[in-house]
């Protein structure tokens, strides 16, 4: 019953912080002039006339407080507004463009949790040998290394090669996992490499110094002492115990995957909410920009109280309440 | 271990106590200790000669067109393009690193990039530094609302997708250089404000504090002149490893069109510009992300080391492996006969 209770406060205050990023970017991108956003949308050779009609039609010239509140009275209807220009729904342009993200998000975590754990624990364990002092170049690297460059170098030395030698297993552009899973995973394989990259050496450094440090606890000398076996050991009690400041660390990282999303499918052309919220900044088309706004506020929201439930799950010392 | 060995060492340590009291002690301070052991760590020493050399090519940048006669912005469509109009390589017509996609100096624009790259990194941290101790000092000192409200605030800010306020902001006031370099230094000042807060609610509870209020002083006075001084080696240590962060940040919203805006260089918009030519100019994306990787590895190494160096725990382990290589005898001997020495 606890975890209930914890749940519905989690998602009360979950509600309250997308309203707050709802109305910034609502004021931050409506509260300007309005003839500056309708000069913008009707080009710069249009005439007043021109200008007044799509202050009319975009109901721009409403007070700022009812604009505020159609667009709130919107949202709770679950709709998140109409493109300037086509006048196609924002709910639409999110559910045409999610795929790739989504698809893109999933295989990126996937990918940098696997490597950043496995090679922080297997640093951690043979501390100072070869594979450690390699594993901390790699991840100096991959700190240094922009995501974009990552990226460009990845198609530079792998895709292009590749394709001169008319292997076109890899690909850019995107593939959805209904097109069957080769060509899913050979579009996809990159881009999730580019976005993994970054985040992977920032969990190998900090897995491999918080299981470092767990390793020299007294529960570790008696789990030793009682004559478990040492991967027993490894696994079953310093892990789970090194674990749980990383998957807290998560919940922190999940707002700075999207940022890498928007870049990462940019750079292999994937379409999908980041490339598409790009293409919107370039022609300045608000509900577009605050749609998408909204909707990773709420995804960054639910995620963080699932990693919160995770948290508690994995660390039995976490009381929720 | 033999026991003459002792007495040897036994000996010499007692002639080089008695030269010691002869008035050669010398009082370090921790920066001076710092100083000695960052200059014996040579990947940090080199770190910094190559950020050094950094800044020198970018302050240098108009010498270079001096030498070349290319100015940054200038196409050359003969030399500097091949017939069909591509990038022409290295070396060639005195392009040394090539021409970019227009025929302009790749080297030159290079170097005019690394002017935009630094001079966004050290003023964002400079920025998000000095916002990051006085936000987590009053967080850490007032407590109370005051810090419940500024560290909500912090965590906040940590967790928000940076790029997406990026995004809203150009969009709003149209992409240019101080917009970038506010939305870098909003998103620079969290890390440090927690570590400085954390800090401060530590450090005010010590006797000195104390002290120092019961000597009349008022909030502020002990804030910076008496807990800042404390905090300095952490604060340096985040920002010198918050100028990497900073510099790929503005590559990568120039990358995005989000940034500085063309025909003006930056690492991120020649590379943005690159991604056109991948087949037929290697050199294009290869020497500008060699220029942001090296500039960033170099200043993660400095921080790094700079952080080793502040530990007092760093200066143990060298020296037991120094020991362990000479031997724990010789060592001690070499000590004591340096010190009688001296």
């Amino acid at each position: 019953m606890a975890i209930l209770g914890f749940l519905i406060r989690r998602i009360l205050t979950g509600i309250v912080v997308v309203w707050i990023v709802a109305s910034a970017a609502f004021l931050l991108f409506f509260a300007r002039p309005v003839i500056t956003v309708a000069r913008q949308l009707a080009g710069r050779a249009a005439t007043p006339q021109v200008i007044n009609e799509v202050i009319r039609n975009l109901g721009l010239n409403q007070p700022i407080a009812v604009q505020y509140w159609h667009f709130i009275d919107n949202l709770l209807h679950g709709n998140l507004g109409f493109s300037y220009y086509t006048g196609e729904s924002v709910n639409t342009m999110v559910r045409q463009d999610l795929p790739p993200t989504a698809s893109l998000l999933v295989g990126g975590l996937v990918l940098w949790l696997i490597v950043g754990l496995a090679v922080g624990i297997v640093s951690a364990t043979r501390a100072r040998s070869v594979f450690d002092r390699l594993s901390s170049l790699g991840v100096l690297i991959g700190l240094s290394m922009p995501t974009f460059v990552i990226g460009e170098l990845l198609i530079l030395y792998i895709f292009v090669p590749l394709n001169e030698h008319g292997i076109r297993f890899i690909d850019t552009g995107y593939a959805g996992p209904s097109q069957g899973l080769g060509p899913w995973v050979g579009h996809m394989l990159l881009p999730w490499i580019t976005l993994a990259a970054v985040q992977a050496a920032v969990y190998t450094r900090l897995s491999r110094g918080q299981l470092l440090d767990t390793l020299g606890e007294d529960f570790i000398r008696t789990a030793r002492a009682k004559g478990l076996s040492e991967r027993r050991v490894i696994f079953r009690h310093a892990v789970r115990a090194a674990l749980t400041p990383v998957v807290s660390q998560l919940g922190v990282d999940i707002g700075q995957l999207l940022g890498g999303a928007v870049v990462v499918e940019t750079v292999f052309g994937l379409g999908g909410l980041g490339q598409v919220s790009v293409q919107a900044i370039d022609t300045d088309n608000g509900p577009v920009i605050v749609g998408f706004v909204v909707f990773a506020a709420v995804f960054v929201v639910a995620a963080n109280i699932v990693v919160d439930m995770v948290y508690a799950l994995l660390d039995p010392r976490v009381r929720i309440s | 271990m033999s026991i003459s060995g002792v007495e040897f060492v036994g000996q010499q340590a007692v002639a080089a106590e008695t030269a010691e009291e002869a008035g050669k002690i010398e009082g370090r301070s921790q920066w001076q200790l710092t100083w000695r052991r960052l200059r014996q760590d040579k990947v940090a020493v080199g770190a910094l000669i190559v950020i050094l050399i950094m800044i020198v090519l970018a302050i240098a940048a108009p010498a270079f067109v001096a030498i070349t006669h290319h100015p940054p912005n200038t196409a050359y469509p003969i030399q500097g393009e091949t017939e069909a109009g591509n990038p022409v390589p290295p070396g060639t017509a005195g392009f040394w690193l090539g021409t970019d996609g227009t025929g302009r100096d790749l080297f030159i624009r290079i170097l005019y990039g690394a002017r935009i790259s630094l001079f966004v990194g050290f003023v964002t941290t400079a920025l998000g530094t000095g916002a990051g101790v006085a936000v987590g000092l009053i967080a850490g000192y007032f407590g109370g609302v005051i810090d419940t409200i500024l560290a909500r605030f912090t965590d906040a800010v940590l967790a928000f997708p940076y790029v997406v306020l990026a995004l809203a902001l150009a969009i709003v006031y149209g992409p240019s250089l101080p917009e970038m370099i506010a939305v870098i230094a909003f998103f620079s000042w969290a890390a440090i404000a927690r570590v400085v807060r954390g800090q401060t609610l530590a450090i005010k509870e010590k006797e000195y504090i104390e002290a120092a209020r019961s000597l009349g002083a008022g909030p502020f006075r002990i804030m910076f002149i008496d807990i800042l001084p404390n905090l300095l080696a952490p604060v340096l240590v985040l920002a010198t490893l918050y100028i990497p962060t900073a510099v790929v940040f503005e590559a990568t919203l120039s990358f995005l069109g989000l940034g500085i805006q063309p025909p003006t260089a930056s690492w991120g918009n020649i590379l943005a510009d690159a991604e056109n030519f991948y087949t037929v100019a290697w050199w294009y994306v290869v020497f500008p992300a060699a220029a942001l990787l090296i500039t960033t590895l170099a200043f993660n190494l400095l921080g790094d080391g700079i952080r080793d160096a502040m530990d007092p725990r760093t200066e143990r382990v060298l020296a037991s492996a120094r020991r362990r290589r000479r031997g724990k005898l010789k060592d001690w001997v070499r000590d004591a006969n340096a010190a009688g020495e001296n």
